[in-house]
């Protein structure tokens, strides 16, 4: 029987246990002086707190923020071009269709996520931006209510839930068709110069996207039973992981095209997506590993007695149950990915924090080095937060380590 | 007998999985050597365009350019030597800051259990808001925004109590130089460690004849501690001078002084990966179950041998692979040095390049070094692991 309806069965008919009022004086009593070195803690740590607080507060009073809002659209999307915003827009209305897509179809922790969505782009609608700006960010809940509408009303049907997954698995490649432009119907915009911040995002997406098959197949290969193949994909693997991103990066950028032909010349941000995709696989591979590894013997034993091969036992028997498995590390690992391709600055790509540099290097915003820090600080906290949050539930929600 | 016959002869060998696996493996090894030599001919084909060949002799000719800090170094030394230096900085920042992370990793790992509400809020704050920013907006942070712009000058430095110095040339420390008459004393060095250990495996046999728990380290470190305090009043003069930094005109003179971006990088990479490391410590003590304490308890060990003898080899059996493995990043991240200018070995290894346009030499060295670093982690991670594994009945 479905274990899962089983729990949730149990938990629904299990009361609460009573909830204890504790009155405040012992709370701080149990909480925060128990004994006389608590009592020590306490009051060095609130000393601490409040040095902070205070300071914070003393510079963000005195601070010249009016450095955010004046390089908001140079930061978040680099120098692309005004004309051509609409592009952007389109591509976060297009995510912002699919999220609502998808929560009104199943609901769950994808209806939270795109009901955030939809809620901060209200709010920031409300700030005071041009107006033509608002307006996006209105269009963009908007989009994401037309699509949980029709995800509702297509609930249940079949080509529906076909569609939904296509649909996600070719917005990554028409996201970056519309952004980049194809030769004759949109001009095309150089990325590595122009795309801001959208370079942190696309290299973080197309790192995991593109890793994701060939680390699974380096992690069978690297369970393989023969010889050489195991040894081919261990060593690969192995000496990936042995060396920093940033080496990698310098040899995508001074070797790579060495070992191509020389008709082949590579953009340096097409070289910089190879390195993070064949860096990332290695670390995929690991991950899949772990989740190939937690499946108990029974499951091969089990399959090969109702007489499947090898080859299909792994795909239908053993990849859905790992991969399931390992959903919450991959998060993981887009995460640290994301955070990674701040380094695309050393081999002279425009990333966010490299656009920095360029807006500090401006005379007019000397000394705003700690605005523009806190604002990079901010907003990658915000979005590797609430992702390692959302990695938090999902694991809930699959129960890993509970079976 | 019949079976027999018909496995080695009536499958064709196009069907014998035998034969088979074989078969694939010798085409895969085919593909990949097919690929590799590919890409080798196309580097010969386009070196040879530049009226280039892969040679490592460039190693012997003079650097030219300054190192600022790390071994004796000078600009007439030759590229092989500077690199050297790299690699040698690269393990110093590395050592260091492991250290530092260790320490930071242990406390904040412990306060995020303590019953103390505040205190484990304020653990939690710290590593999750560490966690989650790239370590290298950390990094320029702390070189950029707090070495070298929040700090003063060095005439108005900051002085901290033990005359530690904070100027934006970097920090100025007290240390210990060796004297004149340290030869004489790391006699005494040599000796009483030797004794030391002697002493420390004769306890320890003698306590494990005994079966009874203690600590023949209190022994050791007693002899050694005797040793050396003997050997200094026996020394005439002092082996060790103490030096303390003093602003002189231009700069400060004496003690130690740790550059900006040694700083930062050290403070930065070890913030880092104290964050993980505290979550690492965390689950390591819950790994423990609490029964096992309390067991102990009863059978009447006292709490210092409850957490020697249970606690932490439990715990530790749990910590120590992802710590070696966070070590390991902590090494790898250190080459992040090349952005905030401390010459480690990629920031060398880069210069190297710059100077000499050996780009596949310089690749394949830097590598090398990194690859070289992390096998030794990970050839002393299994030989650990297999001596703590859970001895299965």
């Amino acid at each position: 029987m479905d274990e899962n309806q089983l729990a949730g069965y149990a938990d629904k008919n299990q009361l609460p246990p009573p909830s204890e009022r504790i009155p405040v004086i012992r709370w701080l009593k149990q909480n925060l002086f128990s004994s006389w070195f608590n009592a020590i803690l306490t009051v060095v740590s609130t000393a601490l707190i409040m040095t902070i607080v205070f300071g914070l507060l003393r510079w963000a009073m005195g601070a010249r923020w009016e450095v955010i809002p004046a390089n908001l659209k140079l930061l978040l999307v680099g120098t692309y071009p005004v004309e051509h915003l609409w592009r952007v827009w389109a591509t976060v209305y297009l995510i912002a269709f699919l999220l609502g897509f998808s929560s009104g179809a199943h609901g769950g922790l994808m209806r939270r996520v795109s009901t955030v969505v939809a809620l901060v782009s209200v709010v920031l609608a409300i700030l005071p931006f041009p107006w033509g700006t608002r307006g996006w960010l209105f269009g963009t809940a908007i989009a994401a209510a037309v699509g949980f509408g029709l995800g509702y009303l297509g609930k249940g049907i079949r080509w529906c839930k076909r569609l939904e997954i296509v649909s996600w698995v070719l917005s990554f490649p028409i996201s970056l068709i519309f952004l980049n432009g194809v030769g004759g119907i949109l001009p095309v915009i150089k990325g590595r110069t122009t795309w801001g911040f959208m370079l942190n995002l696309i290299g973080a997406v197309v790192g995991i996207g593109l890793s994701f098959p060939v680390g699974v197949l380096l992690a069978l290969g690297r369970r393989s039973k023969l010889p050489a193949i195991r040894l081919v994909c261990t060593a690969y693997i192995e000496i990936i992981r042995g060396v920093p991103l940033i080496s990698l990066l310098f040899m995508a950028s001074i070797m790579l095209q060495l070992l191509l032909p020389a008709s082949v010349r590579p953009d340096l941000l097409i070289r910089a997506m190879m390195t993070i995709t064949a860096f990332s696989a290695a670390y995929m591979a690991e991950n899949v590993r772990g989740g190939l590894q937690a499946i108990p013997q029974g499951q091969y034993e089990a399959a090969y007695a109702v007489g499947l091969n090898r080859a299909l036992t792994t795909i239908l028997i053993i990849l859905p149950q790992a991969l399931r498995i390992v959903i919450p590390a991959i998060v993981g690992q887009f995460i640290a990915l994301f955070m990674d391709t701040t380094l695309f600055g050393f081999i002279a790509i425009l990333e966010l924090l490299n656009i920095t540099r360029s807006i500090m290097g401006n005379l007019e915003w000397r000394g705003t080095i700690f605005e523009l820090y806190m604002f990079i600080g901010v907003v990658f906290w915000i979005l590797c937060y609430s992702m390692s949050y959302v990695s938090r539930r999902i694991e809930k929600t699959l129960g890993v380590g509970e079976r | 007998m019949s079976k027999k016959v018909s496995s080695s002869h009536s499958v064709p060998f196009w069907r014998d999985v035998r034969v088979l696996r074989v078969i694939g493996q010798v085409v895969f090894l085919v593909i990949i050597a097919a690929g590799i030599w590919w890409l080798l001919n196309n580097l010969r084909v386009n070196l040879r365009s530049c009226g280039l060949r892969i040679s490592f002799n460039f190693l012997g000719n003079t650097a030219g350019f300054p190192i600022s800090e790390g071994l004796r170094y000078d600009p007439t030394d030759v590229n092989g030597y500077a690199f050297w230096v790299g690699v040698v900085n690269t393990i110093r920042i590395s050592l260091i800051g492991i250290a530092l992370a260790t320490i930071i990793g242990a406390i904040v790992g412990i306060a995020r259990l303590s019953n103390n509400w505040l205190v484990k809020k304020l653990a939690g704050l710290y590593v999750e808001v560490v966690r989650n920013i790239p370590l290298l907006v950390q990094l320029f942070f702390w070189y950029f925004a707090v070495m070298l712009t929040a700090l003063p000058m060095v005439k108005n430095s900051i002085g901290l109590p033990g005359s530690i110095y904070l100027t934006r040339r970097g920090v100025y420390l007290p240390w210990i130089t060796p004297a004149e008459s340290f030869g004489r004393w790391a006699w005494y060095i040599i000796g009483g460690l030797v004794v030391a250990i002697a002493v420390y495996v004769f306890r320890r046999i003698q306590l494990k004849r005994a079966e009874r728990p203690g600590f023949p380290i209190i022994w050791a470190g007693t002899i050694l501690i005797l040793t050396l305090g003997a050997g200094w009043f026996l020394t005439s003069g002092n082996p060790l001078a103490l030096t303390i930094p003093v602003l002189k005109r231009f700069n400060f003179e004496g003690g130690l002084w740790l550059s900006t971006s040694f700083t930062a990088l050290l403070i930065g990479l070890s913030v880092y990966t104290g964050a993980f490391i505290a979550e690492i410590v965390r689950a390591g003590i819950l790994a423990v179950s609490k029964g096992q304490t309390e067991a102990a308890r009863a059978v009447g060990l006292k709490k210092l041998h409850v957490l020697r003898l249970v606690v932490l080899p439990q715990a530790l059996r749990v910590i120590i692979p992802p710590l070696a493995s966070q070590y390991l990043n902590l090494t790898k991240n250190s080459s992040l040095a090349i952005l905030i200018g401390y010459y480690d070995l990629m920031n060398v290894g880069t210069t190297i390049f710059n100077q000499t346009g050996r780009a596949v030499e310089m690749i394949l060295l830097i590598m090398a070094s990194y690859l070289t670093m992390s096998l030794l982690t990970s050839l002393l991670m299994n030989y650990y692991n297999r001596r703590m594994k859970l001895v299965e009945r």
